[in-house]
């Protein structure tokens, strides 16, 4: 292995010990930080609130775009009643999870980060520091703890929207029998497809935020450094999500 | 300059070497701040004016020497010890450093929050008498993005006097300031000291500013104290960094001209190449 490959190497471990260095703090930090719950409710707010309105959006258009796929796919076997389980194993099981996560760290992550870097580009996390207070604590952890709650709040939304928009296409506008579709999904639609995706938004939830909070709380203090930051926030919770949704898909259908 | 005895010593600098990626900003610094007086860090910009004050705060350890505040030394203090040395410090940033995403009264009573259990009209009187005292009573429910450079300024002053310290220290107070907003600033450093009897360290290239207020200065340049005494002693100074300094001339120890090559070579090589 080259020195550069070394290099490589000896970063990434030196980032992924430092994250999750950063981690341990803020788990230590979250029994205190209760002590506080109206920061929390304010970032729940933040980040979960201010997040709803794409999130509804984006569920909606998915749900109606896998009634149609569903539709024309099961139209080809004659079996168009299968089109609400496509959707709503599709939805809880990945699509629910992930493209919250997705749209969570486009939404929300980037702005937990650009605001954090900028509060230590202003000095504000020193002079926390400076009056004895840790930001770690005053400032990551109930930041931290709104987005880890907001996020499978947010899932959920998506992916009860997204069954509707599915059944907007496949029953109103294709003509799928109401009767037929509901009973074929109540048929194939279990408990622990749900607790897939509640357990998936839950490690998203850990992801994206633990990737905002760090990025931000690391950041440069400059304006470049806040920039750069944001779009690693972007780039790193989006790959880490797909990354870890496929270990737990795999993971889960081992398991079954 | 020594006509007060160290055991008035709160802050003692003693032969501090310190470097940020190789380069030295600091070899054998030796430092004294008194109790109760205004003691002026003063010199040209890079000097480490900055990293001095996150030496003394704590943030920084240096290579060697010893950082002692209130007879304790700063890098041998635990975590809790460090935090517990601050509360007894109020620092004053550059741009103010407000929580922005609290308005001014809360901003005040931040530190009160975090570390009493006062009860609310206590905080109430304590942030308006605080505030009052700077002048922004009527400010209360601004937030940061609504106030002047000078205003922030101002309010961060209050915010550093909430919890009575006893050390107050100034980062650059003065600069980007209107004169009117630099006087009031000044006033503000004076009052604090003798109303309060506050031990202030200010760190400023402003000479003229400083030299109103403060009782003893120390004048940084190449990783020492190159003078130190009241600002009329260095006024009268002969060596020539104080002379440049204090006077503001553009060319002397610290050259006017980044290092470079020869310029009649550069241009003429230049030429060649054409």
């Amino acid at each position: 292995m080259s020195a550069a490959n070394d290099n490589v190497a000896a970063a990434a471990l030196r980032k992924i010990g430092s994250v999750t260095l950063f981690f341990f703090q803020i788990l230590a930090r979250i029994a205190p930080a209760l002590a506080k719950p109206g920061l929390i409710i304010k970032q729940i707010y933040n980040a979960g609130a201010r997040s709803l309105v794409i999130v509804m959006l984006s569920g909606m258009f998915v749900g109606m775009v896998l009634g149609l796929l569903g539709f024309d796919v099961f139209q080809r076997f004659g079996s168009e009643d299968y089109v609400g389980v496509l959707a709503a194993l599709g939805n809880l099981k990945v699509l629910g999870p992930v493209l919250t996560a997705l749209l969570f760290a486009g939404r929300a992550g980037t702005s937990l980060t650009s605001e954090i870097g900028l509060m230590k580009s202003t000095e504000q996390l020193t002079a926390m520091q400076m009056m004895a207070v840790d930001p770690v604590r005053y400032v990551v952890v109930p930041r931290f703890l709104g987005g880890f709650l907001s996020m499978p709040l947010l899932a959920a939304t998506f992916t009860l929207i997204a069954l509707y928009g599915a059944q907007l296409i496949g029953v109103q506008q294709m003509g799928v029998d109401a009767g037929a579709y509901w009973s074929q999904t109540q048929n194939a639609v279990h408990l622990r497809d749900v607790w897939e995706g509640v357990v998936k938004s839950l490690v998203f939830g850990i992801a994206v935020n633990l990737v905002a909070v760090y990025e931000g709380y690391h950041s440069e203090p400059t304006p470049e450094g806040v920039g750069l930051a944001t779009t690693r926030t972007v780039v790193i919770s989006s790959v880490l999500v797909l990354l870890l949704n496929y270990l737990l898909t795999a993971a889960f259908l081992t398991k079954n | 300059m020594s006509d007060v005895s160290d055991g008035d010593a709160v802050i003692e600098v003693r032969d501090v070497r310190y470097s940020i990626g190789g380069r030295p900003i600091f070899d054998g610094l030796n430092i004294t701040a008194r109790r109760g007086r205004i003691t002026a860090f003063m010199g040209p910009s890079g000097t480490g004016k900055t990293t001095l004050l996150r030496l003394i705060t704590g943030q920084s350890q240096p290579e060697s020497g010893s950082v002692k505040v209130f007879g304790r030394e700063v890098s041998g203090l635990s975590h809790a010890g460090l935090f517990a040395l601050r509360r007894r410090m109020g620092m004053l940033f550059q741009n103010g450093a407000l929580l922005t995403d609290l308005d001014v009264y809360e901003n005040v009573a931040f530190p009160l929050r975090a570390h009493t259990k006062l009860p609310e009209p206590l905080v109430r009187q304590l942030v308006l008498t605080k505030l009052h005292a700077v002048g922004l009573r009527g400010a209360a429910r601004l937030m940061p993005s609504e106030l002047s450079g000078g205003m922030a300024r101002r309010v961060a002053l209050a915010r550093a006097i909430v919890m009575d310290p006893e050390i107050l220290i100034y980062d650059e107070p003065f600069v980007g300031l209107d004169p009117i907003s630099m006087g009031v600033i000044c006033r503000l450093i004076k009052q604090m000291n003798e109303a309060l009897g506050i031990t202030s360290i200010v760190v400023s290239h402003d000479v003229q500013e400083l030299a109103t207020i403060a009782h003893d200065s120390f004048l940084l340049s190449g990783g020492k104290v190159v003078a130190s005494g009241t600002p009329e002693e260095l006024a009268r100074s002969a060596l020539p960094e104080v002379k440049q300094f204090m006077a503001g001339l553009a060319d002397g120890p610290v050259a006017f001209h980044y290092p470079a090559q020869d310029y009649r070579s550069e241009l003429l090589d230049d030429a060649e190449a054409k």
